[in-house]
């Protein structure tokens, strides 16, 4: 079944730096794996992220998406396996180290303080000053300017960068979040379910920005329950089950249609039907159902 | 929600969505506006009933009273902002007194070196609060709540133990005293009033923490921390090093008020201080501090200090009876809560 995986050694041949031209990552997960006490988080996850290229990795709740990229992120640290960055194998010890190598993260909780002005949550951690010593401050009006700039450049007019940002709508807020790790050079930028909140219209908004951020070089980790928004935005697929990576393809080799049926499980749904029917539930919904995700490729 | 177009044009000025704010709007987007409000009023009220009240000595006494409240509600109010509560002011102000006047006794030193080794410990308890909340990760109302009760004991229990009584023995005939009551508790006179120092050291430590909070790295931090500390911290904020360092500006204030209160008389009542605490953080929150983090002023800490001292001594000046004095404060309290609600409902309200 997993015949067309991606394998670690054809990956790398494409992949060169561009100031050393050897073959590397932007950065690479080899067999990582994590457990809290006794409970196995994450075992066993490869994969690789490269410049302009959206590596999308789906699966369900309790899969450990959020594990993995508490993980890349800094928040946590690895138990098994080895993490690199451009080659080089690294241990994060705080999200602000995995930020010093690139690695920027836009969370699901959005990670923007609602009650302060939309400037300075953009430079929040990394703010800019003049002068020395003990009298250096705040350089106020440039990092709104900036802010402004920086957001109409990603195509968000905003009206004013001096309102709380808790004013703003989730797309709005996401697309703060995604020009804020854009504006401070991120490398590599970690989507956490970004589209899980929002409406139809402004999921396409912020999937449009993904693809900005891939076009202008990052390597972007789209994390996701959904493989309607992962399909057209992603260029690699890691389908994570349990802890368990259960596949990692090219886009060439899988079609939305296979996504989907990997990870909603059709084998499972087949079992839950049967399950329900016994119980006097509807199995014919669940049969529908099925029979829909099976279809799903159609309705695109 | 917008949609991304070619973004060619120049960008504008000024964009024509926002209409110019007057500054009266301005003013009323501040979160001290309720304090404001409330102090306005408060004087107007007062200076109705009493003649005695807007008379400039009578007001330097309002002022040495909010000072003495506005000192703590400084330190207070920061650490409100960045999302913690302390409980232990009112007794660590006291310990901060008696650690300077019985060391200098003890070992009859230079009171100079009694004061330096308060600062040190007011910055250590401060430190020791910030630590155990960090490591811990209990509310900072329990962890605090068990310094306070700690405090009190060791202020009671020490002083008796090295001094063998319930007040500090004097050390008005000491090394350095005069020097050291020149600095913390006399006064200056300004055109025939006498203004006590401990106004301008109020003043001087508002206008510092306003520009920290305003304009500085860490005041962003402050705000960051107490707004959202795990937002905070994934974007590369230290959060235990800001909690930790505004729990020990809380000390610094707590040093600077009992070195006052020790100079200004020569000695220190060991069980003083207790239900101090609640005075600062009332003066707080009416300055318009949110209980639970993200929002506030130092200037409103100030105001809501201020309302304290016209409060307290405007009862006397109109020859009230002082029982009353509670009730204002308490009502200028659930009005002041009232208003910071609103403006906090108003800040989180989604367009959606």
């Amino acid at each position: 079944m997993n015949t067309r995986q991606i394998d670690q050694q054809q990956l790398l041949k494409d992949e060169k730096d561009p100031l050393t031209h050897t073959p590397v990552h932007l950065l690479s997960l080899e067999s990582v794996g994590k457990h809290y006490g006794s409970i196995v988080a994450l075992t066993d996850v490869t994969m690789a992220v490269d410049n302009g290229r959206v590596t999308c990795v789906l699966g369900d709740n309790g899969a450990g998406k959020s594990t993995l990229i508490k993980i890349i992120a800094g928040l946590h640290q690895h138990d098994e396996g080895v993490l690199k960055v451009m080659g080089e194998e690294r241990k994060f010890g705080s999200p602000r180290d995995a930020l010093d190598v690139g690695i920027a993260t836009v969370y699901q909780d959005l990670a923007v303080v609602p009650l302060m002005p939309i400037w300075r949550n953009f430079f929040l951690g990394s703010e800019l000053t003049t002068g020395v010593g003990p009298f250096k401050k705040l350089d106020v009006q440039q990092m709104k300017d900036i802010t402004k700039k920086e957001l109409a450049d990603m195509g968000i007019d905003l009206r004013d960068v001096e309102q709380p940002i808790g004013q703003l709508s989730g797309g709005e807020r996401q697309c703060v979040a995604i020009a804020r790790a854009v504006y401070f050079g991120a490398k590599v930028l970690i989507l956490d379910e970004p589209t899980a909140a929002l409406g139809v219209k402004q999921s396409g908004v912020v999937l449009r920005y993904i693809l900005q951020a891939r076009d202008r070089g990052l390597g972007v980790i789209f994390i996701t329950h959904n493989p309607h928004h992962a399909f057209p935005v992603g260029d690699r697929f890691l389908l994570l089950k349990r802890g368990r990576s259960i596949g990692y393809y090219d886009k060439k080799d899988i079609t939305l249609d296979e996504l989907t049926s990997q990870m909603a499980g059709g084998a499972e749904l087949a079992e839950l039907a049967h399950e329900l029917e016994q119980l006097g539930g509807h199995g014919d919904i669940v049969k529908a159902v099925q029979a829909e995700v099976a279809d799903v490729g159609d309705a695109r | 929600m917008t949609i991304t177009q070619s973004v060619t044009k120049p960008p504008a000025l000024r964009d024509e969505r926002v209409t110019k704010r007057n500054p009266f709007q301005k003013l009323l987007a501040r979160p001290e506006v309720g304090a404001l409000v409330g102090a306005i009023v408060l004087f107007v009220f007062f200076a109705s009933v009493s003649q005695t009240f807007i008379q400039p000595n009578a007001f330097a006494t309002v002022l040495y009273g909010s000072s003495t409240i506005g000192i703590m509600a400084v330190g207070v109010s920061l650490l409100m902002i960045g999302g913690e509560f302390d409980l232990s002011t009112g007794v660590a102000v006291i310990s901060s007194a008696l650690t300077a006047s019985m060391f200098s006794w003890y070992f009859s030193m230079n009171v100079w070196v009694g004061v330096v080794l308060a600062l040190v410990v007011s910055l250590g308890i401060g430190f020791i609060n910030g630590w155990i909340l960090m490591k811990t990760k209990l509310p900072s109302f329990i962890v605090t709540l068990a310094t306070f009760l700690m405090l009190t004991g060791l202020n009671l229990g020490l002083t008796r133990m090295i001094g063998g009584g319930v007040s500090s023995p004097s050390i008005s005939s000491m090394d350095g005293y005069q020097a050291a009551r020149a600095i913390f508790a006399s006064s200056v006179n300004i055109a025939g009033v006498d203004v006590n120092n401990t106004v301008f050291i109020w003043i001087a430590l508002v206008a510092v923490a306003s520009w920290v909070l305003l304009r500085t790295k860490v005041g962003n931090w402050i705000f960051a921390v107490g707004g959202d500390a795990n937002a905070a911290r994934a974007v590369g904020v230290p959060v235990k090093a800001t909690k930790i360092g505004l729990f020990m500006a809380v000390g610094f204030c707590a040093w600077v008020l009992g070195m006052h209160n020790l100079f200004a008389f020569d000695a220190v009542q060991s069980g003083e201080g207790v239900g101090n605490e609640f005075l600062y953080i009332i003066a707080a929150v009416i300055g318009g501090c949110l209980l639970t983090g993200g929002y506030g002023s130092a200037v409103g800490g100030a105001i809501g200090a201020f309302i304290f001292g016209m409060a307290n001594k405007g009862i006397v000046y109109a020859q009230w009876n002082p029982d009353w004095f509670k009730f204002f404060l308490g009502l200028m309290l659930l009005l002041a809560t009232i208003v910071n609600l609103y403006v906090k409902r108003r800040a989180d309200a989604s367009k959606g």
